[in-house]
C-alpha cells in the first residue's frame, strides 16, 4: 500500500522531469500581522484552534492530501510552542510526508522569513508557499501541472498564485473574509497577472492602469469579485528574488507588485482559478468566523469536524448541522440549534440555548446561558445567567454568573469576568497589559517593535500571567468584582476598523449606512466603478502617482527635458551626456523617441525665446546659436521621418501657444532647419500631406510655408546639387 | 509486527482522507491489507485459528470505524473472519476424520446445513477436540464455485493431503495459514470479478426490445448492459443524469460509444418517463441485512416512481457490498454529507453566505447517499446469482459468522 499511495502522490509529478524532485512547500507559521491581539500575545495563530481544531492541521492536512512530500514549517514568534505541538502531533511521523520546522527569532516578515529559508538552501525545485492560517481542499495538480508548462516555456513565470471567485459586498466594499477589495488585471488567454491592487478604504472608483498595460496587451480583463487565496506556487528563483531585493517585506504588497511594475527583469506572475474547490486563508476575526461557517457548512469537505478529528474523541453529524463529540452531558430542556459544534467532555445546564456556535472541550456551561455566534474555546466555564453574543472566548476564561458579553468582544486566555458585568461591544480583554509600542496601523504591521514584544511574551509568558493575576485580583477590577484582565484601548484609525474585522456581524446601521452613501455616490458621482469597470487609461503609476495627475505626464517629461537642457547649457555640459540624460528620462517616463525629439525642441526654442532678443532678427539668430551648439542632442533622435514630423508639429503647436513671437518666423526657422538636415524634405512633405486635409485655422503655417513647400517640391531632382 | 501497523496506518490514512472511495476499491484495498496482515502473523502451534481471528479484529477495530459510510471494509473484515474460522474448521474435520476434502463434497447438496449455527472461537476449539464436524455452506459453496469456475486442480487433492501430512509432523501452522491465505486471495479474486460474475447472467433478465432505466453511473450496471448487449439483444437505455455529480453522463457516453441506444434524462424526469419503461437496473454502494440498500443520492426518488407503475426495481451489487447489519436511521448515519460546491457555485453565491452583513441564510446540504427500503427492491443480482430481498438474510448467514457482527469485543467506551 505505500507503493499505491506514492502512485498517488506522483500523479502531480512531471512525467518528462528525469530527476524527480519531491513537491515542497514552505509554511508560514506566523502571519507577521497583529490582527489577532491579544491572543496572539499568548499563543501563535497558527495554534488557535478553528472549530476545534489547531488551524496548522487544516493545512498540513491540505498540504498532504494535495501530494506535498516535504514541508518546512517557518516559526518565528512563540516558535517553541509551534514546535513543540508539531513534536506532539502526528505529522513528524508521517509516512511520505516530511515535515521540518525552522526557526528564526529576527524574521518580522514573510520576506525575511523567505531570505532564511533561502539561506538554509533546502528548496530545491517548484514549491508551494502557503501560510499556516489557511483552509483549502483545492487539488493542487492542476495548478501544478499550469505552473510547469508555462515555466518550461517560459522562465520568467515564477509564480502562480491560486484565486477564487467571491464576490465582495458592494456596500461595505470588502469580501466576507473581511479583506479589503482586490482588483486584478489578468490576461484571459494567458492568464498572466497584469495589475494587483487591495485598494485600502479609498475605494472611490478611480484606478490608475498603466497605459502600457492597454497597449501591450491585446486583451486584459480587470476584475474585483475575485478573492486571493494566498496560496502560491513559486519557482526557485521566487526565493532569490527576496534575496535579491532585501526590502521586500510583505508577499503580496512588495514582491508581487514589485515584480509586476518592474520590468527590467521580466518576470512573470500567472493565476489559476479555482471553481468548485474551497481556499481562504483566515486573516482576522471576521475571516476567522466565515472560514469556521464555511466549515461547519462542508464547503471545505473532506476537512469538516467529523471527517477529520484528531485526538481520539470522534465526533459525529446528527440532523440540520449539528456535530456532536461524545461525552457530552446535555440538560434535556437545553437547545442546541442547528450549525453547532459541541466538543468532547462538555456539560451543558437546563433551559440554556446554543445557536450557531463553536463550543470548545470540556467546558461547563450552566443553566439559562445564551450563546449565540460565539466560538467558546477549551476549559471554559460559564456560570449561570450569561448572555454571550458573537464572542471568541479563549481557553480558561471564566464567566461569572450573569455577566454579558456585547457582540465582537474578544477575551484572551484565563480572562476573568466578575458577575452581572458587562463587557462592551468590540473590546479586546486580556490578562496581559496592552503593549505601549502598539500600533495596530497595519502598514507597520511588521514593523519591528512588535515583533519583540511578540517574542518576549513568548520566553515569559508564564511568569507574566502569573504576576499579572496577582497584582489585578483586586476586588474592583476593570471587569466587575473578582475579574481579572485589562481592557485593550482601541487605538486611533481602528475604531472604524472594528466593525469591519470583528467576529460579529456587521451592525444593521453600519450597512444601511454604507448602502447610502454607495446610492449617494452612484448618484452624484460617475465615477463610481460599477462591476463592469469605466476605465481611465493612465500613462503611468510611477510612485509620485499620489500628488500629480499622471494625465499630465507628458507635460511633467517636458518639464524635466527642458530643466535638464537648461542645466546643460548653464554648466557647460558635453551633449553626449545630456543625451545620456534624456535617454534616462526616456526611460524612466516610458516615452518614445518622438516625444524626446519634441521635447528637446521645444526646450531649445525656448532657451532661444528667454535669451535677451530685441527684434524678430535677432530671435532668429539665437535660435540658429543655440542650433549650431546643440543640435546633436536633438537629431540624435531624429532617426526616422516620424520623429522630423513630430518636431515640425511641435514648432507648429510653440507657434500658435507658447511663444507668438515665433509665428512670423516660423518659414525661416523651417528653411534653417531644412538647411541645418534637422529636418528632411521628405518629412516637410508629409507633413504638409497630413494637413491637407484639416481644418483651415491649422492650416496657417502650412500656408505660410507653402513657398519653401513649392520650391521643395519644383526641385526635387537637383535637390542634392543645389544644397549649399 | 510494526510493518503491518504502519501499512494499517497508511490504509487509515487513505480512508481517512477520502482517498480510497467506492465499494470495490474499498473492499479489495481491506482484503489485500488483511492477507499481509495474516501472511506476517506468527501462529503458534495451538490455537491458530484463534490467534489469526484476534490479529484480523484487532486491524479491523481499527479501520472499520474511519469511514462509516464504507461498509465495505466492515464487511470484508468479517468476511476474512469467517473464513479462517471455516479454514480452522475443515482443518479440524479433516484432521478428525482423516478425510480429504473429497469427503466433505460429497455433501455438497446437503441442505440441513444451510442454517448450521456458526460457532464461536470457543467452540471450534471445543470442536476441534471432540468430534469430527462437516464443513458449513461457505466451505462447500466455495468448493461449488472453485470446481465450477476452475478446473480442480490437482493441488486441491493435494491440499488435503499435505494437511494431514503436515498434521502427522505436527506443524500445521504454516499449512493452515497457507490454506486461509489462499481462500482470501479467492475473494479477493472474487471482487475483482464481480462485475464480469453479474454480468454473465445478463441476458437472462434483458429482454429484446425492453427499455431499461438507469440513475448516475455504476461499473456494474455497465458491465451488465454491455454484456447485454453483446449477446445480440437489441434494447434502449434511459440514463437520469445523478444530480449534481453528473455521473449518469458519462455512463451514458459510454453506453452510446458501444453503441446501445440511449437517451439522458433529468432526474426530476424520471416520473414521466418510468411510464415507458420495462426495467429499472441500478448499482448499489452496500446491500443491508434486511434488504434495504445504500445507493447514490436520488434512487428512492426511482424506486418509488418506479413501484407506482409496477415496474421492476432490480439492484445490482457484489457479494462484497453485502453487509451483514441492519440500518438504524439511515438517512442520518448511513449518509455522506459532501462538499455544497457540487450544488451550488461557490463563488456566485458567495454574498448570500456572507454571515457579516446578515444575509448569511443560505445553506446548501449535499447528501451522497439514499436509503432504499427493502419493499421497493424487486430483485438483487449477485455474482452468485439474483435474489429476493427477504434472502438477504441467507446471503449474509453464508458469507459471515454471526460471532463476527460486532468486531469490537472489548467493552468499548462510548459508541
Amino acid at each position: 500500500m505505500g507503493a499505491q499511495k506514492k502512485s498517488g502522490a506522483r500523479v502531480s509529478e512531471d512525467p518528462d522531469e528525469l530527476v524527480r524532485v519531491p513537491l515542497q512547500a514552505v509554511l508560514l507559521a506566523d502571519s507577521f500581522t497583529t490582527k489577532f491581539r491579544p491572543i496572539t500575545l499568548e499563543r501563535p495563530k497558527v495554534l488557535l484552534p478553528l472549530v476545534n481544531v489547531p488551524m496548522i492541521n487544516y493545512t498540513l492536512t491540505w498540504l498532504e492530501s494535495a501530494g506535498v512530500e516535504e514541508v518546512f514549517v517557518f516559526c518565528c514568534s512563540h516558535s517553541k510552542q509551534v514546535i513543540s505541538y508539531l513534536e506532539k502531533s502526528e505529522w513528524l511521523s508521517q509516512p511520505n510526508f516530511t515535515v521540518t520546522t525552522v526557526e528564526s527569532q529576527n524574521s518580522v516578515s514573510a520576506g525575511d522569513a523567505l531570505r532564511v529559508i533561502y539561506e538554509r538552501n533546502v528548496i530545491h525545485g517548484d514549491f508551494v508557499l502557503i501560510s499556516g492560517d489557511t483552509v483549502s481542499n483545492m487539488s493542487l495538480t492542476q495548478a501544478l501541472l499550469e505552473h510547469k508548462e508555462r515555466k518550461k516555456k517560459d522562465s520568467n513565470a515564477v509564480m502562480t498564485m491560486v484565486i477564487k471567485r467571491s464576490k465582495p459586498n458592494p456596500a461595505i466594499h470588502q469580501s466576507r473574509l473581511g479583506t479589503d477589495e482586490l482588483f486584478m488585471a489578468i490576461d484571459p488567454n494567458t492568464k498572466q497577472l497584469l495589475y494587483y491592487e487591495d485598494r485600502a478604504d479609498q475605494s472611490k472608483g478611480t484606478l490608475h492602469l498603466d497605459k502600457s498595460l492597454l497597449a501591450d496587451n491585446p486583451s486584459l480583463s480587470l476584475h474585483h469579485d475575485k478573492q486571493d487565496c494566498y496560496i502560491d506556487i513559486c519557482s526557485p528563483e521566487v526565493l532569490s528574488l527576496f534575496t535579491d531585493n532585501f526590502d521586500y517585506q510583505h508577499l503580496r504588497r512588495h514582491f508581487v507588485k514589485g515584480l509586476l511594475l518592474d520590468d527590467i527583469m521580466g518576470y512573470k506572475i500567472f493565476v489559476h482559478e479555482i471553481h468548485s474547490d474551497y481556499a481562504a486563508r483566515i486573516d482576522n476575526f471576521r475571516s476567522y468566523d466565515t472560514v469556521s461557517k464555511d466549515i461547519i457548512h462542508r464547503w471545505t469537505y473532506p476537512l469538516v469536524p467529523d471527517v477529520m478529528n484528531f485526538g481520539d474523541t470522534a465526533t459525529k453529524l446528527e440532523r440540520q448541522g449539528i456535530y456532536r463529540a461524545s461525552e457530552i452531558s446535555q440538560s434535556q430542556s437545553a437547545v442546541i440549534g442547528p450549525f453547532t459544534v459541541i466538543g468532547s467532555g462538555t456539560k451543558i445546564g437546563h433551559n440554556t440555548k446554543i445557536l450557531n456556535s463553536v463550543i470548545g472541550e470540556g467546558c461547563k456551561i450552566g443553566s439559562n446561558v445564551i450563546i449565540e455566534g460565539c466560538y467558546i474555546w477549551d476549559n471554559i466555564s460559564i456560570e449561570d445567567g450569561c448572555k454571550l453574543q458573537h464572542a471568541i472566548v479563549c481557553d480558561g476564561v471564566i464567566i461569572k454568573s450573569g455577566a454579558v458579553l456585547e457582540p465582537g468582544v474578544i477575551l484572551s486566555f484565563k480572562v476573568v469576568v466578575g458577575p452581572e458585568f458587562v463587557v462592551p461591544p468590540y473590546s479586546n480583554v486580556s490578562l496581559l497589559q496592552q503593549p505601549i509600542e502598539e500600533d495596530s496601523d497595519e502598514e507597520l504591521e511588521y514593523a519591528d517593535s512588535t515583533s519583540v514584544i511578540g517574542s518576549q511574551v513568548d520566553k515569559s509568558d508564564v511568569e507574566i500571567a502569573s504576576k499579572v493575576l496577582e497584582t489585578h485580583f483586586s476586588p474592583a477590577s476593570e471587569l466587575g468584582m473578582g475579574g481579572a484582565g485589562h481592557v485593550w484601548s482601541t487605538c486611533e484609525g481602528s475604531h472604524e476598523e472594528e466593525w469591519r474585522h470583528s467576529v460579529a456581524p456587521i451592525p444593521k446601521d453600519k450597512v444601511m449606512e454604507a448602502i447610502k452613501t454607495m446610492k449617494d455616490d452612484l448618484e452624484n458621482d460617475d465615477s463610481f466603478l460599477p462591476p463592469s469597470g469605466e476605465l481611465k487609461p493612465n500613462s503611468n503609476y510611477s510612485d509620485d502617482d499620489d500628488h500629480e495627475d499622471s494625465r499630465d505626464d507628458s507635460y511633467y517629461f517636458e518639464k524635466e527635458v527642458e530643466a535638464t537642457f537648461l542645466r546643460a547649457v548653464h554648466e557647460n555640459i558635453q551633449e553626449s551626456h545630456l543625451i545620456l540624460e534624456i535617454n534616462s528620462l526616456k526611460l524612466s517616463y516610458n516615452k518614445l523617441a518622438a516625444d524626446c525629439a519634441g521635447a528637446v525642441f521645444s526646450a531649445m526654442m525656448k532657451y532661444a525665446l528667454d535669451t535677451p532678443h530685441s527684434s524678430a532678427d535677432v530671435l532668429l539668430q539665437n535660435v540658429q546659436a543655440v542650433f549650431t551648439k546643440w543640435k546633436k542632442a536633438l537629431t540624435s533622435y531624429l532617426t526616422d521621418i516620424d520623429e522630423q514630423i513630430e518636431v515640425i508639429l511641435k514648432f507648429e503647436e510653440i507657434c500658435e501657444e507658447s511663444a507668438k513671437e515665433f509665428a512670423p518666423l516660423f518659414t525661416r526657422i523651417l528653411h534653417y532647419l531644412y538647411n541645418e538636415d534637422v529636418v528632411e524634405e521628405d518629412a516637410i512633405l508629409s507633413w504638409e500631406a497630413e494637413l491637407k486635409d484639416a481644418d483651415e485655422a491649422d492650416k496657417v503655417f502650412v500656408k505660410q510655408a507653402q513657398k519653401l513647400i513649392q520650391w521643395l517640391k519644383e526641385a526635387p531632382e537637383e535637390d542634392d546639387d543645389d544644397e549649399e | 509486527m510494526p510493518d503491518v501497523q504502519a501499512l494499517v496506518n497508511d490504509f487509515v490514512n487513505l480512508l481517512k482522507k477520502r482517498r480510497i472511495e467506492g465499494s470495490q476499491a474499498t473492499a479489495k484495498q481491506t482484503a489485500v491489507l488483511l492477507r499481509s496482515v495474516i501472511s506476517q502473523q506468527r501462529v503458534p502451534h495451538t490455537n491458530q485459528a484463534t490467534v489469526l481471528i484476534n490479529a484480523v479484529r484487532a486491524v479491523g477495530e481499527q479501520i472499520i470505524d474511519v469511514n462509516p459510510i464504507e461498509l465495505a471494509v466492515g464487511n470484508i473484515v468479517r468476511r476474512v473472519l469467517h473464513i479462517i474460522r471455516e479454514e480452522d474448521l475443515s482443518l479440524v474435520t479433516d484432521a478428525v476424520a482423516g478425510l480429504g476434502m473429497f469427503a466433505g463434497s460429497d455433501d455438497e447438496d446437503d441442505v440441513e446445513r444451510d442454517d448450521y449455527p456458526a460457532l464461536s472461537a470457543a467452540s471450534v476449539a471445543a470442536a476441534a477436540r471432540s468430534t469430527s464436524r462437516p464443513p458449513s455452506l461457505q466451505t462447500l459453496l466455495e468448493d461449488v464455485t472453485d470446481s465450477a469456475v476452475v478446473p480442480p486442480t490437482p493441488s486441491s487433492g493435494g491440499d488435503s493431503e499435505g494437511i494431514s501430512r503436515t498434521l502427522e509432523k505436527g506443524s500445521s501452522g504454516r499449512k493452515f495459514k497457507h490454506d486461509v491465505i489462499e481462500a482470501v486471495n479467492e475473494l479477493i479474486q472474487d471482487i475483482t470479478s464481480c462485475h464480469e460474475q453479474i454480468a454473465e447472467q445478463a441476458v437472462e433478465h434483458i429482454h429484446q426490445n425492453e427499455v431499461i432505466l438507469t440513475l448516475g453511473s455504476s461499473k456494474t450496471v455497465l458491465e451488465f448492459l454491455c454484456a447485454a448487449k453483446e449477446k445480440k439483444r437489441s434494447f434502449k437505455v434511459v440514463v437520469a443524469e445523478g444530480a449534481p455529480r453528473y455521473q449518469g453522463q458519462v455512463l451514458a457516453k459510454e453506453l452510446a460509444a458501444r453503441g446501445i441506444q440511449t437517451t439522458v434524462i433529468a432526474d426530476s424526469a424520471t416520473f414521466a418517463m418510468i411510464s415507458q419503461v420495462n426495467m429499472v437496473i441500478v448499482g448499489a454502494h452496500a446491500v443491508m441485512a434486511n434488504g434495504g440498500v445504500i445507493a447514490p443520492i436520488g434512487l428512492h426518488m426511482v424506486a418509488l416512481a418506479a413501484q407506482r407503475h409496477a415496474v421492476p426495481f432490480v439492484v445490482l451489487a457484489g457479494s462484497h457490498k453485502l453487509c451483514p447489519l441492519y440500518p438504524h436511521n439511515p438517512q442520518v448515519l448511513l449518509t455522506e454529507l459532501r462538499s455544497p460546491s457540487e450544488l451550488l457555485d461557490f463563488g456566485e453565491f458567495s454574498d448570500l453566505m456572507d454571515s457579516a452583513t446578515g444575509s448569511g441564510s443560505l445553506h446548501v446540504v449535499n447528501p451522497a447517499f439514499d436509503y432504499v427500503p427493502p419493499n421497493l427492491v424487486s430483485l438483487f443480482i449477485t455474482d452468485t446469482g439474483g435474489h429476493n430481498p427477504s434472502y438477504m438474510y441467507r446471503l449474509i448467514a453464508d458469507y459471515y459468522s454471526a460471532d463476527d457482527l460486532v468486531v469490537k469485543q472489548r467493552p468499548t467506551t462510548g459508541s
